[in-house]
């Protein structure tokens, strides 16, 4: 899918992007002396800030559109499935983005040729 | 490596190769998802320069190809990046001496990995009140040449491939790279089904306010799981071993 957002917007969002970035890393660099410490209950947050949000990211990718075994199933959002399968055995025993994108792009492509 | 740099920058480079491995094949992805989603080749490297965070890129270029609500682009590489206050704080008394521009330049180039090498040897190293953060810098400038090189690389490539290769479905094979090894015990486990099975019931929400909602509700199941006692025995928070592995 391509954006049809203009040249204004998106850099628009790498310009806000990146300046909430920036403030995020320099926050306790700079205030050091006066802010030492990230507040405990944002701490214990944020340790599951990754898991959540990263599948959150990547739950609907894998999902059909309507949500029935049948359509999941169907053929032609199989490969997609197997890839992503793959890349989870992948990413599981090796903790590697090389490897566990290779595998996923394997799966996908091995299955769109047998299926 | 040119021997007449100072030692600290040089360890710091060499430290940082075996890395590159991982790093690579990420950058490239970030490049070819910028040309699959539409954004010209100025975008996608700006995205690399200006934003410099792997997971908060690919997620904000994804977003822009489904033509997501711009505040909610933003919002979720604010989220996603969130995770380095603590590296900041953690690291913020190692750079305490050094001049405010300097630190400026440091904190541009803070990713995970920067953070994880540099902590890991200033922490064994009880001299190091005035040592200047070249290690750091070795580390972290390294990172940064060759996530800006892998993107220009990736953004060529994709632009020179067919689409049958389906080259876009390398995105969300990055973020399952990501997220399995974030998945550490009970509590990180409940953090991201419920996360992901909020962010799917929600996929339809305006705005793409699933994609929050899953987060937000994620985050909160997590630490609920945590109260329950889910958590795993080295889970309490020491300095961010939640998020490793990406830029």
């Amino acid at each position: 899918m391509t954006t049809t957002y203009g040249p204004l917007s998106v850099w628009g969002v790498i310009v806000a992007g990146g300046v909430a970035t920036f403030a995020i890393r320099l926050s306790f660099v700079h205030l050091f002396g006066r802010v030492d410490d990230v507040p405990p209950w944002l701490e214990r947050a944020l340790v599951y800030v990754p898991a959540a949000v990263l599948a959150a990211l990547v739950a609907p990718s894998f999902a059909p559109a309507s949500a029935t075994v049948s359509a999941a199933l169907a053929p032609d959002y199989l490969p997609e499935l197997c890839g992503g399968l793959a890349a989870v055995l992948a990413a599981w025993y090796t903790e590697d983005v090389l490897w566990t994108v290779a595998a996923g792009m394997a799966a996908l492509h091995l299955a769109r040729f047998l299926l | 490596m040119d021997s007449r740099l100072p030692p600290d920058l040089r360890e710091g480079v060499r430290d940082t190769l075996p890395l590159l491995l991982g790093i690579v094949p990420f950058a490239l992805v970030a490049g070819v998802a910028g040309v699959e989603a539409g954004l010209t080749p100025l975008q996608t490297v700006g995205f690399s320069v200006v934003v410099f965070a792997g997971a908060s890129q690919l997620a904000a270029i994804e977003l822009l190809g489904d033509d997501a609500a711009l505040v909610t682009v933003v919002l979720t590489v604010v989220v996603i990046n969130l995770r380095m206050l603590m590296y900041s704080a953690s690291i913020a008394p190692y750079f305490r001496h050094l001049s405010t521009r300097v630190r400026a330049g440091c904190a541009y180039v803070l990713t995970d990995q920067a953070y994880a090498l540099a902590l890991a040897r200033y922490a064994g190293d009880d001299d190091g009140d005035i040592r200047r953060p070249l290690y750091y810098l070795g580390v972290a400038w390294t990172l940064w040449v060759v996530w800006q090189a892998g993107t220009v690389v990736g953004v060529v490539f994709g632009a020179a491939v067919p689409d049958g290769w389906r080259l876009g479905f390398a995105v969300p094979l990055v973020f399952l790279a990501l997220v399995v090894p974030a998945v550490a015990d009970g509590a990180t486990l409940v953090a991201a089904v419920v996360g992901g099975g909020v962010a799917v019931v929600g996929a339809g929400l305006d705005y793409n306010a699933g994609l929050i909602l899953g987060g937000v509700v994620g985050v909160l199941a997590g630490v609920a799981a945590e109260r329950a006692g889910l958590a795993g025995g080295d889970g309490d928070a020491d300095d961010g071993d939640a998020a490793e592995g990406h830029p």
